[in-house]
Formats: structure tokens, C-alpha cells, sequence
């Protein structure tokens, strides 16, 4: 295919979608799927059937629409009007909306989704923008909308230096949670010496709660290919690897069906476009461990060794697969490559603040009323996401803290809601960016268990190269249980901070290193909090049980022998 | 749980010496096997040149019963396994300006820890129930005192002030301890006096 | 090789571009704790024992992997890097069962030693005390996981000098575990070829002759220096 027919392409899909009178996009992403929406697509198609409306109304299963908890999420596409979104869809809603909206153009008001939502106004879609509009497993459905159109830009118009100094320009920053350059990576890596390189999308996303890669390869994988390309072109590789986590299946169904209608149409393959840049995607899928989003753990899997990091220097960009050359990025990053060559880097840096450029996805999650996958422009305030797009904390709720970067990033509380959301501001508040989770917390959390939460986690995690990951994890974990259960005594509080800064100085890689941020960040904010489990054997959220005692405070009279000793008998007051 | 560790406190220097001038001086044997009391009295003509120092105010070679008010050093040899030795060290902390944990199971657990990977009603099992001979059980006679879930080390339960490692300690390292402790000194080893076992 | 200038506590020094700063560090005469590393077998960083702080950067690094550089300046025992060795000694003592007076490497042991020279009088964490196996299926040796550090000198030793792969390891984090095979009793891998390098480079008692007892076991390094002397230089030396 060449870029001629690729316009073809694009014109022909785009008239065959006009040719409907009506259009009904239902959501096929994981979290949709989960609530029922493969039941709500069949009963739209028996409902057209039954109508004789085939051959006039379209059924497409598409990818997320954001507010995820309010699925299944059906779009009502008819030319000449604006979209109408229906909330918790169910067969019974989508046979009316067939009956009413489609046939009668009266839409089944209770389920509607008001288009004037503040969850829909405020965000701002340029990596999602494709996302819940289009079919991803239709190569047109992608083309339609301008897909594949900045790889043959880019490779009929720019040299791989202008590529890697446009994105330069444009200020995008990696996606993965560091904010590093990527346009300095990319050049990086093409200046590398190396008669063989690599190109890496990093899909092992691993923060409990987020799942902003997932949509985005489910939703739209045809744009992590063109992204990756582009990246291959810019810095000299022939070879990608998309590296997915074992935990999203339909994610790398999609991505390995979405490559073999890439190289069927000579969009990915030899000769991209009829050019002589050669470019292979392979899908690698991973087993489950969160280590592996660490990029030298990740290429150790993708070479089939055991998912370890390594030290670094030398880094990917001059050692990395097989020794060679690597360029390593989040799939987020790879997703905001083409309309930035598309647009123009000005374009991008005209969005977000001054360091952090473009638009940011957050999976929202906690105690909000609307949870969903977002996509808003960097340096919008904290109150607006939990106040505005999730619609504030449900039941009347005090909001106490915002999570963020998941396991490694720390926990932001109520007098910072008004800090923009950037790469600088949540890192001096001793939070991170991170890869996009976020979590609301209301008054009921109780800050140590969070803490512990996340500690066992990255315990759980740690690959068990480093001895202060390994050990130092484990060890923290055990006294914030101390804290939680009411055993602990102002010396393990002590030891407790003199392990964070432990583990977070001499570990490895940066999953120990950031391993403490949730125990320091809330010890940064919540110490009366902990202080109180310790001096008053009180949980003032309520979260935890507080049912055991210190050893010093034991009842030294008891001649009673348990299953557990001494320790199960609580103290004579 | 964890203690610091630190050298002695300046403020728990032995003070001035009571009205005789000696050093009211305390062993305590919690749960070890003696092994540390034995080399301490390996010390041999050693013993001379301390006692001529120091008054033994508590020990299990004198028969005393209740640990006394006012000691200035004591020595705990073992761990901490049952509620009696809870109580104790408790005492001793309280009586005693400078508390030592004296051998490789006061200092990490050692050997009395090793019960640790057990439970408390499977290790009495196998020990008074399956094993030879009949053996005076605890359960309730009101007599035997209840064992800790887990075995600790001296320190994880009050504060100490100076570790003399080894199993047992040798008599030069007892001897670099106590005559350090006597001369109001912190106590200070070279590497190899630091190893355990 | 072209020569590097760097300042190693606060005085001058110079070594060899693409040699490792430890080595360097060595060559100086200044003793730094390690127990991952080994003269002959590649690098890990794993211990994080031989950290040292570089002027310029937040950052520690572990010296075994990185490459002395122009004009760096190091400090290799400042007062916060003794504190972190000796916490995480204390990490590694309250891992495993190390009970030192009833191990046969008592008095022979790294670990011992590294705990003794870095000041660790006592161990503030608890002891996590897990319950782990020993393998004394093999007809030479004995693994005992109670006494593994997880440095891997066996894992790389038997792969990187001997070429047979016996050893890797399995699980993760704190469940870690070397295995033999595809996790097999030692004595029924095929691939093992009984030379015993893995016991002679282990630093604590977790590899060890069957039969020794308590304080009887001895290691030694020698002869991973003999071999790559004769492979690198063909010099072999039956004196």
C-alpha cells in the first residue's frame, strides 16, 4: 500500500460509515465487557433484525468510552446530530433505544449521559481520541480517522533527525511514570552506534487500579503501531516488540490481530508504505510479574531470561536487547506520536504547563461517584478530577488523600487539592506522576493500612536481586502491621522511617527505590495518624482491628498456654 | 519492638560507687543453656581481680531471689522465651544502670530460638507428650510459665546497652566487656571479638 | 588502556578506563565489604554492600558495577554508608536461620566476618524465620536454604566457569530460591558434574562437603584465579 491508496482507503471506509442512517457504538473494552456489554451488542443486532434495520443501522463494538463505572456504555452516532451516550446499558435499554432513538429519534432519557457532563467537557482526548469511536480490530475503521497518515508524513517528508526534533520541540514527556524527554531518548538512540536496534512498547502496566495501557491497546492498538513505527524509523530499528502483560489477553488478541492486517496492507512488514524502511512488530507476553515494567527486567524477559533488572548505566539506549541499541517506552507514549507529526509540535506544546506538555490518562478509582479512565490536559488541579469529572466522593464523604503513581508514588491530602498535575508539582508534594493511576481515598481510609497496602504489594513484587528490596520490603511490611494491629512501639515507628530511606537509597532498581513513597508520603502528612495507633491503640478512620498488644505490655502472669503463646492473651487492664 | 542500640548512655555511666566503692554487679540466666556463665567463671584468677571491684548482687550462682534495687551492671545471658523472663528483664531495665546482653542468645536468639519455626502447642507436644519419660506439663498447674509465640533477642524487648557476642563468649572477650563496664568505659571489641558463635 | 584521574576520599588517584570502580578500589588498598562479588565471575550488584556516594548525585553506587570515569569523586565510608551496610547485614541475618554457633561454616563464614568487620553488634528487625528445607541428596554436598544469602556465586559459577547450568533460581523476592534442574533434589541432576566450584565460591554455610560439622567448613577461592589464568593466558601452573 502507498500513501495514495491509503487516502483511498480512508475515503471509502469514511463513506461506507455515512451511508448508515444511524450508528450504535457499544463498548467492548475489558471493563465493559465485564458489566455485560457483549449481552447489549447481541440484543441491538436481534433488536435491527427484528426491525429489518440491518442494512440502515450499524452495530460497532468499539473501545472505552471513560466513565467505566456507569457501563455498559452505548454511542448513538446519527449524521447531522450530536452523540447521545447511554449509561448502564442493559439488553432491556438497548431494545428501546433501538425502538425509541434509532426508529423515533427520542432518546431513552434515564440512561442518557448528559453531553454538558463536566466527566466528558473537562478532558481532553488526543491519545484517547480514537478510543470508544472507532472498531479496533478494523484497520479502515483507524485509517478513516487519519491513521497511518503521520507514518507516511513522516517517512515521505521528514528525515529521522526532524522526527526526533520534533517531538524534542513539542516537550512530550514519557508516559511511564519518569517524564523523561522522549524526544532526547529517541535521538539518543539514533545516534547510538549499532548495525542492529530495537524499538520497545512497554505494556506491562502493573499499578493496582490502573489500566490506562490496557484501554489504550484494546481500544486503539492500530495507534501504538504507527507510533512504534514512527519510533523505528526516527532511530534506526527494523524490529519492534510490543511487550503486553499476561493479565490482558484481549489486549494482545487485538495488538496481534491489528500487526497481521498491518502487514497484509504494507503498513508494518518490508517496505512500509513502499518506502525502504522495513519494520516488524512482535507481541511478547509477560508472566505476571510487576518487576518486569522495569525496563531492564523487561528486555531480560523479552530475551528469555528471568525478569531481574539490571544496573544501570549502560543504558537501554546504548546496551539493551541483545546488546544492542534499544529505544524503551510506555505504550501512552508511543500513542501521542502521530498527532504530534500530524499537528505539529506546537500544537502539543500548546496544551499543558510549562514543563509537562500535552494531555496526561488517569485511571480514576476510591471513593468517587464516577470511575473511569480520563484524559485531561497536564496541569488541570486535583479538584477538578475528584470534584468535577468523578463527581466529588459519594455519601457525603470528606475527601482525605489522592493516590498517585500507584505503589510508587505517595499519597497527596485535601490542602493540596488546588496543585496542578504535573511532573513537578506531584513531585514536590513527594508523590509521582507515575503511569496515570489514580486513587480517591475518603475519610474512612486510614493511612498506615494504605501504606501497608501498597507495602505488601511491592513485597510481593520484588524480584529478590537486592537485598533492601528483598528483605528491607518485608521487614517495613511487618511493622506497619505491628502499627495496624496495635502492636507496635514508638522505636518501630523509628525503624519503620529508617527503612524507608534504607530501601529507598540503596535499592536496585526503581521499584525499591520507590517502594517507600506511600510510607513516607503519608507519614508526610498523616503522622498523628500513626502516632495514634501506637500512643492510644486507636485507628481514628476505623479501618483497623487493633486486637494485639506489644510484647513489652504482655500479661506477665499468665501461665495459659495457646496455639499461639503468650501474645493471644490480651493484656489485664 | 526493635531497640536502638547505642553504647551506653553517657547518664548510665556507673556514678560514683556506693559507700564501700564497688560495683553492685548482676548475671541473670534467662533462656540459654549457662554455656556464658560457665566461661564467665573460666575467667578464673580474673574473678579475684573483679570481685575485688565489684559486689555480685544477683546471680544464679547466689542463691538470691528477688533481683535487687540499685545495680549498676547487669549481665543477661538468653533470650527471651516465656512470660517469667518478660517480667524480669523488665525488672532488670528498671533496677539497673547498665543492662548487657551477654552471649550469642541473648543477643540474636541463637540456639533457644530455634523452637521458632514452631508452634507453642506442637513444640510442648513433642516435647513433654511424645518425647521419653514423663515430664511435668504446664497446662494447668499453674506453675510453669507461658512460652512466648516467638523466642527474642534481649534487646527487642527493652533497651540494651552494650552485646557481648558469642556461644559462648570467650574469657577475653568477657574480660575486654566487664573491665570496660567497670572502668565506666563503653564496651568496644576488635572484628574478631565482634564475631558470633 | 587510556588512564583515568579521580579523587577517592579526598585523594588523587588513578586507574584504568573500563575497570570497575571496586577494583580499583581494591588495587588502593581500601577494604570494601562485599559479598555478591567475586574475583573471576561477573558482576550483580546485588549485595548493595559495596555502595559508595559519588559527589554530584543523589544516587549510590554499587562500586562492583560501576566503571571508574574521568574526574569522579568518591567517598567509599562516610558515616551514612557504614549505617546502610550494617542495616543491611542486619537485613540479611534476620532473613534466614543464621544461627552461627551450630552452622559448619562457623568461623569461615563471609557473612560472619562482613557482620563483624562492619560493627553489627545485634540485629534491630525481627528474625523472619522461615522454614526452609535442606537438600542432602547429593553424594558430595550438602544445600542448606537456611544459611543462602542469594548471592548467586553458584548460579554464575556454574554457568560462566564450570558451562553445566546446574544452578538458577526460582520464585521471587523474599521466596527466592537457588534450585538445581528444573527444581530437583541435587542428586538427581543430570547435568551436575560433582566439581564443586558452587560449594568452594558460596560465602556462608549454604553449600558445604557432606560430613563436615560445626565450624569444620572451609572455602576456597583459589582456583577460579588458577583456571582463568590458564583459559586467558594458557599459562597453567602444576607447581
Amino acid at each position: 500500500m502507498n500513501r495514495v491508496e491509503l487516502q483511498n482507503m480512508a475515503q471509502a471506509e469514511t463513506e461506507r460509515q455515512n451511508a448508515f442512517r444511524c450508528r450504535l457504538l457499544c463498548c467492548a473494552s475489558t471493563p465493559c465487557l465485564s458489566s455485560g456489554s457483549t449481552a447489549v451488542s447481541e440484543a441491538m443486532k436481534q433488536a435491527l433484525t427484528d426491525g429489518n434495520l440491518d442494512a440502515e443501522v450499524e452495530v460497532v463494538a468499539t473501545g472505552c468510552m471513560g466513565p467505566c463505572s456507569r457501563g455498559p456504555l452505548v454511542t448513538v452516532k446519527m449524521p447531522g446530530q450530536e452523540d447521545v451516550v447511554y449509561e448502564k446499558v442493559t439488553p432491556e435499554v438497548a431494545k428501546e433505544i433501538v425502538a425509541k432513538h434509532v426508529t423515533q429519534s427520542k432518546p431513552v432519557s434515564e440512561n442518557v449521559l448528559p453531553a454538558d457532563m463536566p466527566f466528558f467537557v473537562k478532558q481532553k482526548k488526543v491519545v484517547l481520541a480514537n478510543s470508544g469511536q472507532i472498531d479496533p480490530e478494523r484497520l479502515e475503521d483507524y485509517v478513516a480517522r487519519g491513521g497511518y497518515a503521520a507514518l507516511a508524513h513522516a517517512l515521505r517528508e521528514m528525515t529521522p533527525e526532524e522526527v526526533c526534533a520534533t517531538l524534542t520541540k513539542s516537550g512530550l514527556r514519557g508516559r511511564g511514570g519518569a517524564g523523561y524527554p522522549t524526544g532526547i531518548k529517541w535521538d539518543l538512540v539514533r545516534k547510538s552506534e549499532g548495525d542492529k536496534k530495537y524499538v520497545v512498547a512497554n505494556g506491562d502496566e502493573g499499578d493496582p487500579g490502573a489500566y490506562m495501557d490496557r484501554t489504550m491497546m484494546e481500544s486503539d492498538p492500530h495507534r501504538l503501531l504507527e507510533g512504534m513505527a514512527i519510533a523505528g524509523y526516527a532511530v534506526g530499528a527494523d524490529q519492534g516488540y510490543l511487550y503486553v502483560r499476561g493479565e490482558y489477553p484481549i489486549a494482545a488478541q487485538r495488538l496481534q490481530r491489528a500487526i497481521r492486517a498491518a502487514e497484509r496492507r504494507g503498513l508494518l512488514g518490508s517496505r512500509v508504505l513502499e518506502s525502504n524502511f522495513n519494520f516488524r512488530i512482535d507481541v511478547r507476553i509477560g508472566a505476571g510479574a510487576f518487576v518486569c515494567g522495569e525496563e531492564t527486567a523487561l528486555m531480560a524477559s523479552i530475551m528469555g531470561r528471568r525478569g531481574q533488572p539490571v544496573p544501570r548505566p549502560p543504558y537501554p539506549s546504548e546496551r539493551g536487547l541483545w546488546g544492542k541499541p534499544t529505544l524503551i517506552n510506555n505504550v501512552e507514549t508511543y500513542g501521542s506520536i502521530a498527532p504530534i507529526i500530524l499537528n505539529g509540535p506546537e500544537w502539543f506544546s500548546g496544551i499543558g504547563t510549562e514543563k509537562s506538555k500535552g494531555t496526561k490518562i488517569f485511571a480514576l478509582a476510591g471513593n468517587i461517584d464516577t470511575t473511569g479512565l480520563i484524559e485531561v490536559p497536564m496541569g488541570i488541579t486535583l479538584r477538578e478530577i475528584v470534584y468535577d469529572i468523578a463527581n466529588g466522593i459519594p455519601d457525603g464523604y470528606a475527601f482525605k488523600a489522592a493516590q498517585t503513581g500507584g505503589p510508587s508514588g505517595g499519597c497527596i491530602p485535601s490542602q493540596f487539592l488546588d496543585t496542578p498535575v504535573d511532573y513537578e508539582s506531584l513531585g514536590a508534594l513527594g508523590s509521582i506522576m507515575g503511569s496515570g493511576g489514580l486513587v480517591v481515598m475518603d475519610e474512612r481510609s486510614c493511612m498506615a493500612d494504605v501504606a501497608k497496602y501498597f507495602i505488601e504489594f511491592c513485597m510481593d513484587e520484588s524480584c529478590g536481586k537486592c537485598v533492601p528490596c528483598r528483605v528491607g520490603t518485608v521487614q517495613m511490611h511487618r511493622l506497619l502491621e505491628r502499627i495496624t494491629d496495635g502492636s507496635a512501639t514508638f522505636e518501630d515507628l523509628e525503624t519503620l522511617e529508617e527503612l524507608c530511606v534504607l530501601v529507598r537509597d540503596t535499592s536496585l532498581c526503581g521499584l525499591g527505590q520507590n517502594a517507600p513513597n506511600p510510607v513516607i508520603s503519608t507519614l508526610r502528612y498523616f503522622r498523628e495518624e500513626y502516632e495514634a495507633h501506637i500512643k492510644e491503640r486507636r485507628c481514628p478512620a476505623g479501618a483497623c482491628e487493633m486486637n494485639r498488644i506489644p510484647v513489652q505490655e504482655l500479661n506477665t502472669n499468665s501461665r495459659v498456654y495457646s496455639q499461639n503463646g503468650a501474645q493471644a492473651e490480651p493484656a489485664q487492664a | 519492638m526493635a531497640r536502638k542500640q547505642t553504647n551506653p548512655r553517657e547518664d548510665a555511666a556507673p556514678a560514683a560507687p556506693p559507700s564501700n566503692g564497688k560495683i553492685r554487679l548482676a548475671t541473670v540466666w534467662m533462656g540459654g543453656c549457662s554455656g556464658c556463665h560457665m566461661s564467665f567463671l573460666d575467667l578464673d584468677e580474673k574473678l579475684l581481680d573483679l570481685f575485688a571491684q565489684a559486689d555480685l548482687v544477683y546471680s544464679p550462682i547466689a542463691d538470691l531471689k528477688e533481683f535487687p534495687e540499685n545495680v549498676d551492671v547487669t549481665l543477661v545471658e538468653g533470650a527471651i522465651a516465656n512470660v517469667d523472663h518478660v517480667k524480669l528483664a523488665k525488672e532488670i531495665r528498671e533496677r539497673s544502670k547498665i543492662v548487657v546482653s551477654f552471649g550469642d542468645c541473648a543477643v540474636t536468639g541463637n540456639v533457644t530460638s530455634l523452637r521458632n519455626r514452631l508452634q507453642v502447642d506442637d513444640l510442648l507436644t513433642k516435647v513433654y507428650h511424645e518425647g521419653p519419660g514423663s515430664v511435668p506439663h504446664g497446662d494447668d498447674d499453674d506453675i510453669m510459665p507461658a512460652l512466648l509465640p516467638r523466642v527474642i533477642p534481649l534487646h527487642q524487648l527493652i533497651k540494651v546497652d552494650a552485646f557481648i557476642p558469642g556461644c559462648p563468649p570467650d574469657t577475653d572477650r568477657i574480660w575486654t566487656a566487664v573491665s570496660a563496664l567497670l572502668a565506666g568505659q563503653p564496651v568496644e571489641f576488635e572484628p574478631e571479638m565482634r564475631l558470633f558463635g | 588502556m587510556p588512564v583515568v584521574t579521580l579523587t577517592v576520599n579526598d585523594e588523587l588517584v588513578s586507574g584504568q578506563s573500563g575497570q570497575s570502580l571496586l577494583s580499583l578500589l581494591k588495587e588502593l588498598g581500601i577494604e570494601m565489604p562485599t559479598l555478591c562479588h567475586l574475583e573471576g565471575l561477573s558482576d550483580r550488584g546485588g549485595c548493595r554492600l559495596c555502595m559508595v556516594e559519588l559527589q554530584g548525585s543523589k544516587r549510590l553506587f554499587a562500586a562492583c558495577v560501576t566503571p571508574v570515569q574521568e574526574g569522579m569523586v568518591v567517598y567509599t565510608h562516610t558515616e551514612r554508608l557504614n549505617n546502610y551496610r550494617r542495616m543491611i547485614l542486619e537485613l540479611l541475618f534476620a532473613e534466614r536461620n543464621h544461627v552461627c554457633a551450630v552452622c559448619v561454616q562457623n568461623g569461615h563464614c563471609e557473612l560472619q566476618t562482613q557482620a563483624a568487620k562492619n560493627g553489627m553488634d545485634s540485629v534491630r528487625y525481627d528474625y523472619l524465620v522461615p522454614d526452609l528445607p535442606m537438600d542432602a541428596s547429593h553424594e558430595r554436598y550438602v544445600l542448606d536454604h537456611n544459611r543462602c544469602i542469594l548471592c548467586t556465586r553458584c548460579v554464575r559459577v556454574c554457568d560462566e566457569i564450570e558451562g553445566a547450568h546446574v544452578w538458577d533460581l526460582m520464585g521471587r523476592g523474599v521466596n527466592s530460591r537457588v534450585i538445581a534442574g528444573l527444581n530437583q533434589p541435587w542428586g538427581d541432576s543430570d547435568s551436575c558434574t560433582k566439581c564443586g566450584k558452587c560449594v568452594q565460591v558460596c560465602p556462608t554455610g549454604a553449600l558445604t562437603l557432606r560430613g563436615s560439622t560445626v565450624a569444620e567448613m572451609e572455602k576456597q577461592h583459589d582456583f577460579l584465579k588458577w583456571i582463568l589464568t590458564g583459559r586467558e593466558k594458557k599459562q597453567w601452573d602444576y607447581s
